[in-house]
């Protein structure tokens, strides 16, 4: 008799499964592009080379990234999932011969919690991880992603051997209709509904693709699941390919991450060995295959006609056209197109159920979110939450609040073009159609902080730069308008700002999201449009009063020494690199205006704060 | 055929039909610069956006490009759409400032240029449409000029701007760019061209120099016609 594909994949995993019974003895370490550049790998080679010296037959699970890179290198030891982070080779010895051979903890690599200055001994008690809800990006951290057993212990293809078998595509896509997953790569469309389009497209064949492009600068949650759980994404889109009908598949990745393509292609031919990819899957008469492209380099080449053009090998331009993707996608086939982690949660809706997905999230937006958090933030990482966690909890709870006791000031939300929101919007629970409500978005799930070190003209300044650069430069509107936006805010920032110059800024700004082709130039105007809604007065005080509130733009601002805190200590004359501090021992120091460059290295050596900037 | 409601008026126009043609055929002008007829459509210059809306919800989008569709409501002269169209001849304007075509344009549309905006020198009348690239691409064949860099860095050229061997001198390009950026200068016996200076034929029948060598050895290579046979101007043929 024939097996049936569900049991088959159920009866590789039994054979495999534990391996890691609850009792076993284990370790893994991050292997993420981030731990590694700190080291991990040494640290793994150590640990194996120490393990072996001192004859204890213990494996080493060189895993995906944990989140919290910030720490690493990073490890866990099971079954008592002690959590060791900053750990240098030369703690190898000690962790075999105290931690492994008799359960001691080593108290210096624990992690203190620096508000309530406890020792934390595992994973789940940092507050870091604490509210996580790490249902996708979790996994990571349990497998090998190299090794497709490791996959498949943790439950790995079991969703799709329960789609192929006890599903139709049209179940599975009413089933992920149910669940309300929406994209995660930037406008937070309805899988379900795209693939139902695909599907019902006429035309042959028919693609998925996974667009793990990630061109926002600072973040990387695409990155992480790609290297650190590959097989996540390729069932999903074996799953998303039953659904729709598609024959061929692509994974466009960005050329800058390496390490997420070695890991894929193995992940591939893995997969296809073991029969769940490629011809009848699974004994079934369905066939699909996945490919990997390697990005252009272009921020841009992440949307959607622009990466089409690029897959087929055309300059990654968007096109103008008014006839959606599932209808004439990649090659002009119906094509059903969703980001990397859009995919990584397909599994989870068919192995657990639309319900149980639903019920996390809030009314419109299910399911958790990955989110990397950046800037002016104790904690840097990426954290997954459930979809209406407060920005609050991210950035306080988790992400442990503002460093060096400063104030928080906004928040970047959604990546390069996303928007800034403030104090005042921080119990907003962060879902799709909040942020956009609050003239921000989800994006791709960036957040960036700043404190009140922040010049918030500055920073649309920053990042309608960087959209200046990225610009294809097709369409008139997002080619001339953002680079005259651009212009206009630089002019603002070095003084030069004339009154009527926000007016302008905001009647640009509405045409140019109007008028432009792809959303590159849609959304471009969301830094300028957030920040002078949010912040307007601090737009005035640069144009009216000459004056940058925050001390940042540097036209604007002198530096001085306040008498009564200056003890004459002689600091700020030994740092400053054009002579402009001077003064005698003892007595208050003087800054000479016409020679400081305002380049603050006198405010990060004086001890006693007495330098103003204003 | 489909029904649509352009500024209040009931059109109906064959499906398929871009709500541009439609709209001009109504009588309602529409302004343009980068949907040349010799040429597909790129959507470039933004110019003739209109306001559509389809039950609740309405949406800019460029009328070149978007089909007719039965029971649309389109407005040409939204708020938005002149704000939109305002803003792509201030920019263009502040871009190519030695362009006649849109000096006169702009008045056209009552459109001044923006103070704010210092004036580029360095793009001469180019708008970036496409038109000159595509017509090279797709009527000519050879895509002797593309489009580089991104962005506002963006140009449109031969390859690394050196002479292209690819190029026939047809001048195809030429008569279909919208602003007159591209120089081409015959004189005689030769026309220059994307720096590119190439020999012209005379008419075996009357002795006028018609056509550049490399042009007509190119027609006859395609179509297979003797290149005897094409040595005739069109006013002898
Ligand atoms: C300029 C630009 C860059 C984009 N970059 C990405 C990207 O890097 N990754 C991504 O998944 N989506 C990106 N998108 C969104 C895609 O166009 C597309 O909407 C998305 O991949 C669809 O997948 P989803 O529905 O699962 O989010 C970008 C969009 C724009 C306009
Ligand atoms: S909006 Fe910008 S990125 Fe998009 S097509 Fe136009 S110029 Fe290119
Ligand atoms: S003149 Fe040269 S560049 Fe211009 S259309 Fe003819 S072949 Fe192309
Ligand atoms: S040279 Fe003329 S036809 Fe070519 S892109 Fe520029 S404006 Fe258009
Ligand atoms: S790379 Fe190790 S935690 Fe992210
Ligand atoms: S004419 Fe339609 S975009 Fe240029």
């Amino acid at each position: 008799m024939k097996e049936n594909p569900d049991t088959q994949a159920r009866r590789v995993q039994d054979d495999l499964r534990l391996n890691y019974g609850p009792n076993k003895k284990f370790i893994t370490i991050c292997a993420g592009t981030g731990c590694r550049a700190y080291g991990s790998l040494k640290v793994k080679d150590a640990l194996e080379a120490e393990l072996k010296k001192q004859n204890m037959n213990v494996e080493v699970l060189a895993t995906g990234c944990f989140g919290f890179c910030e720490k690493g290198p990073m490890l866990v030891i099971h079954p008592d999932k002690y959590f060791y982070q900053q750990v240098k080779v030369e703690d190898v010895p000690e962790i075999v011969s105290k931690t492994l051979a008799k359960g001691e903890v080593i108290g210096r690599l624990l992690y203190r919690d620096p508000d309530t200055k406890k020792t934390l001994f595992r994973e789940e008690d940092l507050p870091f991880y604490k509210k996580q809800l790490r249902v996708v990006f979790g996994r990571n951290g349990m497998i090998d992603p190299t090794r497709i057993d490791d996959y498949l212990a943790i439950d790995g293809y079991q969703a799709l051997g329960k789609a192929l078998s006890e599903m139709t595509p049209e179940g599975v896509i009413s089933e992920v209709k149910k669940a309300g997953l929406r994209g995660r790569g930037g406008g937070g469309f309805h899988a379900a509904f795209k693939w139902e389009g695909a599907r019902r497209a006429h035309g042959s064949p028919k693609y998925v693709i996974a667009n793990g492009d990630e061109g926002d600068p600072g973040a990387y949650m695409d990155r992480s699941l790609m290297e650190g759980n590959p097989h996540s994404i390729i069932e999903g889109m074996i799953i998303g390919a039953y659904a729709v009908g598609a024959q061929d598949g692509y994974i466009y990745v960005r050329n800058e991450y390496p390490l997420a393509v070695t890991h894929l292609t193995m992940a591939i031919a893995s997969a296809k060995e073991a029969g769940l990819l490629g011809k009848n899957i699974l004994g079934t008469n369905f066939s699909f295959d996945i490919h990997i492209t390697k990005g252009a380099g272009a921020f841009v080449c992440g949307e959607s006609s622009a990466l089409f053009a690029s897959i087929e090998g055309r300059a990654g331009e968007p096109r103008a056209k008014y006839v959606h993707a599932v209808e004439k996608g990649l090659w002009d086939k119906p094509t059903a197109l969703n980001n990397v982690e859009t995919w990584a949660n397909v599994p989870l809706i068919i192995n657990r159920g639309a319900d149980w997905y639903a019920a996390i999230g809030t009314e419109g937006s299910k399911g958790t979110k990955i989110f990397s958090l950046v800037g002016k933030i104790n904690n840097t990482g990426l954290i997954e939450v459930p979809m209406g966690t407060t920005l609050y909890e991210i950035i306080y709870d988790m992400g442990g609040g503002i460093p060096n006791g400063r104030k928080f000031k906004a928040v970047q939300t959604g990546g390069p073009s996303g928007g800034c929101i403030p104090e005042s919007l921080l119990d907003i629970p962060v879902d799709f159609d909040k942020l956009y409500e609050v003239g921000s978005m989800m994006g791709s799930g960036g957040m960036i902080v700043m404190d009140d070190r922040s010049c918030m003209v500055d920073v649309a300044r920053y990042f309608l730069a960087f959209l200046q650069e990225e610009s294809c430069g097709k369409c008139v509107p997002c080619r001339e308008g953002v680079r005259r936006m651009n212009n206009i805010l630089e002019d603002i920032c070095a003084g030069k700002g004339r009154e009527g110059d926000v007016e302008l800024l905001e009647k640009i700004a509405t045409g140019v999201a109007d008028g432009s082709l792809c959303a590159l130039g849609g959304s471009a105007p969301n830094p300028v449009l957030s920040t002078i809604k949010y912040f307007r007065e601090e737009y005035e005080a640069h144009i009216k009063d000459h004056r940058c509130p925050a001390g940042v733009c540097k036209a604007l601002i002198t530096y001085s020494i306040i008498p009564e805190k200056c003890t004459g200590c002689g600091l700020c004359i030994k740092v400053c690199p054009t002579q402009a501090t001077s003064g005698e021992k003892k007595k208050a120091h003087k800054i000479n205006n016409d020679k400081c460059t305002r380049c603050g290295a006198c405010i990060e050596s004086c001890k006693f704060e007495a330098i103003l900037v204003k | 055929m489909v029904n649509l409601i352009v500024d209040g008026k009931n059109i109906s126009t064959t499906e398929g039909t871009m709500l541009l043609e439609a709209i001009r055929g109504a009588g309602i002008s529409i302004p343009t610069l980068c949907a040349h007829e010799a040429v597909s459509r790129s959507g470039a210059c933004r110019l003739c956006v209109v306001e559509i809306k389809k039950g609740n919800r309405t949406r800019i989008v460029t009328s070149c490009l978007y089909a007719a569709e039965e029971g649309l409501i389109v407005d040409t002269k939204s708020e938005r759409v002149l704000n939109v169209r305002r803003l792509v001849m201030e920019l263009l304007l502040a871009r190519c400032p030695e362009s006649e075509v849109l000096q006169k344009l702009s008045k056209e549309l009552c459109v001044e240029p923006q103070a704010r905006f210092i004036a580029d020198s360095d793009k001469g009348k180019c708008v970036l449409c496409r038109s000159c690239v595509r017509v090279c691409e797709e009527v000519v064949g050879v895509s002797a000029i593309g489009l580089f860099s991104r962005g506002s860095h963006k140009t449109v050229g031969t390859p690394y701007n050196e002479k292209s061997d690819a190029c026939i001198g047809c001048g195809a390009c030429v008569y279909v760019c919208p602003t007159g950026h591209i120089e081409m200068f015959t004189t005689g016996d030769k026309r220059k061209i994307w720096g590119r200076t190439f020999k012209m034929k005379t008419c075996d029948t009357c002795g006028r120099y018609f056509a550049p060598v490399d042009q007509l050895k190119y027609i006859s290579k395609k179509t297979g016609v003797p290149l005897k046979e094409l040595a005739i101007c069109m006013d002898c043929r």
